[in-house]
């Protein structure tokens, strides 16, 4: 079977769309986080999680209204299955007072408001309490470790192939955080350690793409010398569509599988990965070579050529420099 | 099959016969994370501004001893912060320069007229609160040996002054948190006046000014005492002690004379000799036995005791033998703060681990099936090659002795996707090359030849964001990035070489002119 062989698209004719269709949904994203905020779990803020487990079962209605009127922003969910009667309670971090005693406060007052509440026996079955101190490290070694690797995956690229697919790397992978952010924020996912986790891997995942198509121009631009960049690039795109359609349809189908078997706990985690697959093969084919036909020498030489009215077709002159560059 | 090909076969089997005896029995070769059993994972701060205001105050009280000692007048010798004091109304500036040389090589000295303020040297208050985060790791790690806890991790993490505590399997998390947390300060001094009823009368009784080398502590009530005495009655005791923690060599629950639990402890050679000589010529005084700053009980010395004590209080038998451990581990040289703290319940992990493997499962499964309907037959050379990659990685996992963690089941499903990815690379290229006509064996010498370098690239690429999220992350994201750097780099093996092996085995076997892709 094959699919998808020997087309012929003229990708980058479409990148001016496609730049306004990723910056529609990234603008989204940007309004929808300075409305509501960026929502960042406990990991991060601090603050309290309890997964309580009831004896009978209890409406989520009676556990909400017990721990209402707690100090702070209260958040009841279900947790897993309902017939395993698990309730999630995670209260943000109240005030900035002093850790130690105050770590636990929050943890007391749920579990003392539950009990008041008269709702059936219950047992905590697991609990997070982090502190101020850690959330805040946590964010900053999070942005750290993004932006890190970020540039150190441009500058591999920028090494094992030119400058300008470094830069069309990273602007692909930049695009495809902010996507991936934007939706998160839409579907009401909060950010926690495994979300980043996710977002990181991301970034490297989504490079994989990218440099199969780099690879394939590398090869096509020896073969190809007469050819302008663009004219190479959109070759090389269309030759590894199969493969790039086929590696994100089987690679989503694992992610889909963690999505729906891996539990709540790394449902978000599965989420983030499913929408980056898919942003960051969209973002390889239109953005990554986009921004590589922009920044190329040969481009800008052919199109100096164009404009002057000097050659119809790029002249060998310009390529072989190109080459050499 | 020729010699080249032989020697293929047997080094792949090798390789599974390693990963599998490396694994095999999974449930006892492969170390669960905190967040798939039960257990408690726990950061502490160590308040190293103790350290520092210990320093600080015993360079203090040494200082008034010398000044005093060469009748060097002052007005005022005061510590001011944790790590400054200062010394005003001195009147004559030579004699106090010639009498106070020893803080000097400690702290740096500011002067004005007729007062010097004193500042700790940076680098030396630096040294001293690594030795606080040091002394407390080794302290907490002895503390949670005796608790019994397999397999506990005690580390330094983040942050200067932060510590790590993984505590697996244990189920009362309340208790484990106040062992490791108790200073366990013990402190044995001589009590000047007192028991008083409050800390007023208390200072009544010296004219509101407690001499300089006494101090005000706070305690409970002898329980000799009768009913209507308040709960908590005020000592005046020596500054210096007799004997402390330190000098102790051994301390175990034991029952005092009313029958109730206590806390029985010895003390060792140079402890014991200090102790003969003071209570030898202190018969008849009151000894406060002193924990964390709180008198437990204050005995009259009857004779003279070399190296035998008990603290007795209203303990219960847990109390008694939870202050028995802590007071052998030894005192913690400053107070700890809980920074964060993760409990997960057995029943939690049981439901995680059962997701895990459930999600790893229908990926690989869900993949395969869509392999092997792509490319039929060479869709079971993918399926070969994946699952010798995930017994590679649970073998490599189980010899480095890494920790598998929830996320670390998303690192599985992620080699699967990748596994596939590396698979899909070469078999596209493979049929591309079929398309331009070329042989079977040839198109499948291309088709490996030429992503050879792709594969390297996406690698690497993929490691460097591994490497950074391992820099990033704590206990579970590390074991997801674990799991994802170890099934890579078993990718570049099964990818390349497993598959090419079986692809050739194929060609030797029929000289096929087509091939099933």
């Amino acid at each position: 079977m094959r699919i998808l062989t020997n087309v012929n698209i003229d990708w980058l004719r479409w990148r001016w769309h496609s730049l306004a269709v990723s910056w529609l949904i990234i603008l989204g994203g940007i309004g929808l986080i300075a409305t509501r905020g960026l929502p960042l779990g406990i990991d991060f803020t601090g603050g309290t999680a309890l997964v309580v487990q009831f004896e009978t079962d209890v409406p989520l209605q009676q556990v909400r209204s017990a721990v209402e009127p707690l100090p702070g922003e209260e958040v009841v969910q279900q947790f897993d299955d309902p017939s395993k009667r698990q309730v999630l309670i995670r209260l943000a971090q109240v005030e900035t007072a002093e850790q130690g005693a105050s770590l636990e406060e929050g943890s007391k007052q749920v579990t003392a408001a539950l009990q008041n509440a008269g709702l059936p026996k219950f047992e905590i079955i697991s609990r997070d309490l982090v502190g101020a101190v850690i959330g805040e490290d946590l964010q900053r070694k999070g942005i750290y470790a993004t932006i890190a690797s970020l540039l150190g995956i441009m500058a591999y690229i920028s090494f094992r192939f030119r400058f300008s697919f470094g830069i069309g790397a990273m602007v692909a992978s930049i695009h495809d955080v902010l996507i991936t952010l934007s939706l998160l924020t839409f579907f009401g996912y909060e950010l926690s350690l495994n979300v980043i986790a996710a977002i990181l891997t991301l970034v490297g995942y989504g490079v994989n793409d990218q440099i199969v198509i780099f690879d394939r121009v590398r090869e096509n631009l020896r073969t190809h010398r007469n050819e302008p960049m663009n004219v190479v690039i959109n070759k090389s795109v269309n030759q590894t569509l199969p493969r790039t359609v086929i590696t994100a349809g089987s690679t989503s189908l694992a992610v889909l599988s963690l999505y729906l078997f891996g539990g709540v706990v790394l449902e978000p985690f599965a989420f983030a990965m499913l929408v980056g697959i898919i942003t960051s093969t969209y973002s390889t084919v239109f953005i990554a070579s986009a921004v590589a036909v922009l920044l190329s020498p040969r481009q800008r030489e052919a199109r100096a050529a164009h404009a002057s009215g000097a050659a119809g077709k790029p002249g060998g002159k310009s390529s072989r420099r190109a080459k050499a560059s | 099959m020729n010699k080249n090909l032989q020697y293929r076969v047997i080094t792949i089997v090798i390789v599974i016969a390693l990963a599998v005896w490396a694994f095999y029995p999974p449930s006892e070769k492969i170390n669960l994370g905190l967040d798939l059993k039960c257990g408690v994972h726990l950061v502490l701060r160590v308040q190293t501004d103790d350290a520092l205001k210990l320093e600080t105050e015993t360079t203090v009280e040494r200082l008034r001893d010398t000044l005093t000692r060469a009748g060097v007048q002052f007005a005022k010798l005061e510590q001011s912060s944790a790590e400054s004091f200062v010394v005003e109304g001195i009147t004559d500036d030579q004699a106090f320069r010639t009498a106070a040389v020893e803080p000097d090589t400690v702290f740096n000295r500011a002067s004005g007229a007729g007062r010097y303020t004193y500042t700790m040297k940076a680098n030396i208050a630096q040294q001293l609160r690594g030795e606080a985060v040091t002394q407390a790791l080794q302290t907490i790690e002895r503390r949670v040996n005796e608790l019994g806890v397999t397999e506990p991790i005690v580390a330094r993490q983040g942050g200067v002054d932060q510590i790590l505590v993984q505590l697996p399997g244990v189920s009362d998390v309340q208790r484990a948190k106040d062992i490791i947390r108790s200073t366990a300060l013990l402190e044995l001094k001589f009590v000047e006046q007192g028991p008083f009823s409050s800390e007023e009368e208390a200072r009544k009784a010296y004219n509101d000014a407690v001499p300089p080398d006494m101090v005000l502590v706070p305690g409970s009530a002898d329980s000799g005492a009768g009913a209507g005495t308040p709960a908590t009655m005020y000592y005046v005791v020596r500054r210096t002690s007799v004997v402390t923690g330190r000098d102790l060599r051994n301390a175990r629950p034991t029952i005092d004379e009313n029958n109730l639990p206590a806390v029985g402890f010895s003390l060792n050679q140079d402890g014991a000799r200090k102790f003969g000589t003071a209570t030898e010529q202190n018969i008849g005084r009151q000894l406060a036995i002193i924990l964390d700053n709180r008198v437990f009980s204050a005995p009259v010395v009857q004779s003279r005791i070399s190296d035998e004590g008990r603290i007795s209080g209203a303990f219960t038998q847990q109390e008694a033998q939870d202050l028995s451990l802590v007071l052998r581990s030894g005192a913690l040289p400053a107070s700890l703060t809980y920074l964060e703290e993760r409990t997960v319940g057995p029943s939690l992990g049981a439901d995680s681990i059962r997701s895990g493997v459930t999600a790893s499962i229908g990926g690989l499964i869900l993949v395969i099936v869509f392999m092997l309907v792509y490319y039929r037959l060479a869709g079971l050379n993918a399926f070969v090659s994946i699952v010798v990659n995930l017994l590679i990685l649970v073998g490599m996992m189980a010899y480095l002795g890494s920790v598998m963690t929830l996320p670390g089941f998303a690192g599985f499903i992620l080699t699967i996707g990748i596994g596939v990815d590396s698979n899909v690379l070469i078999f596209e290229r493979i049929k591309e090359e079929l398309a331009n006509a070329k042989s079977v064996k040839a198109a499948i010498a291309a088709g490996f030849d030429r992503v050879w370098w792709t594969i390297v690239d996406t690698h690497i690429a993929s490691l460097i964001a591994a490497a950074f999220l391992f820099q990033f992350g704590t206990g579970p994201i590390r074991g997801f990035a674990t799991t994802l750097a170890i099934g890579l780099a078993a990718n570049v093996f099964t990818a390349i070489f497993v598959s090419r092996t079986m692809f050739e085995i194929v060609l030797t076997r029929r000289r096929a002119a087509t091939l099933s892709i």
